[in-house]
């Protein structure tokens, strides 16, 4: 008999297997998802309302304080979201394993370093002077 | 000698169907968003950087090769938007009936199409009027 047949469904369920986290990725995976329903629908509703719109409309558009937040927020849950998604993708194709961690690895690093770049350049327009 | 084991499905020779294509679409979809960050990047880095960086993003986005790749992209959105939430809705544990499944597919179809739709015609009437 196994040890895992010893303990209790939540004795197994609290120690969340070797690698500590359980069902942290699954579960982000899907409060990004539903934050970015309304968050999406924002920016789609945004560029209708000014398309083509010119760099002092858009500045002007950025600088208001609800506009940077909203921003921040769809830029973080989109890199979140990307990253879990592409990870999934690359874990179900990339059968070679040498290319899977390393298109592992590049995608969450992209992520992070397109993340950062977003974030800054919104804290640039929306404080600068 | 055939296998009298059930056997998974052979690409080449499965009769596609709804599930199955939209299954498929969403992984699709997201990877075409994702690299469609690319461009959210390009245009708020731009904004951060004046007026001619800005300029040449709005010249790009106002080529054919730019209005082609927001109309795949708006269509890619939506489509996993609409998509998205048909799994939201299952994570629930709601609608997995095969008759279910095969509708609510149809009418994820059906409300990316319209939205794209929509969106490009308010879009071109906002820049013409």
């Amino acid at each position: 008999m196994s040890a895992d047949r010893l303990r209790s469904p939540l004795g197994r369920a609290l120690g969340l297997g070797s690698a500590k986290e359980g069902v942290e990725h699954w579960w982000l995976q899907r409060v990004t998802a539903v934050a970015l329903v309304p968050l999406a629908l924002w920016f789609v509703a945004a560029l209708i309302v000014h398309p083509g719109a010119d760099y002092q409309t858009t500045v002007a558009w950025l600088r208001s304080p609800l506009t940077a937040v909203v921003m921040i927020l769809l830029v973080i849950a989109t890199f979140v979201h990307m990253a879990l998604g592409v990870q999934v993708v690359i874990v179900d194709y990339v059968h070679h394993e040498p290319a899977r961690v390393a298109s592992l690895v590049l995608v969450r690093l992209a992520c992070w370093a397109l993340g950062a770049a977003a974030l800054f350049a919104v804290l640039r327009v929306a404080l600068g002077s | 000698m055939p296998a009298s084991r059930p056997l998974s499905p052979h690409l080449q020779i499965y009769r596609p169907q709804i599930t199955s294509v939209l299954s498929i679409s969403h992984r699709a979809t997201g990877l075409a968003l994702s690299l469609g960050t690319l461009l959210l990047v390009w245009w708020l880095v731009a904004l951060a950087r004046g007026p001619e960086a800005f300029a040449s993003v709005q010249s790009f986005v106002g080529s054919w090769l730019g209005r082609l790749l927001l109309l795949g992209w708006t269509f890619s959105l939506f489509f996993h938007l609409a998509n998205g939430i048909r799994h939201l809705c299952w994570d629930t544990g709601y609608g997995f009936e095969i008759k279910t499944a095969e509708i609510s597919g149809w009418v994820v179809v059906a409300a990316a199409a319209v939205l794209t739709v929509i969106v490009w015609v308010a879009g071109l009437a906002a820049m013409a009027g």
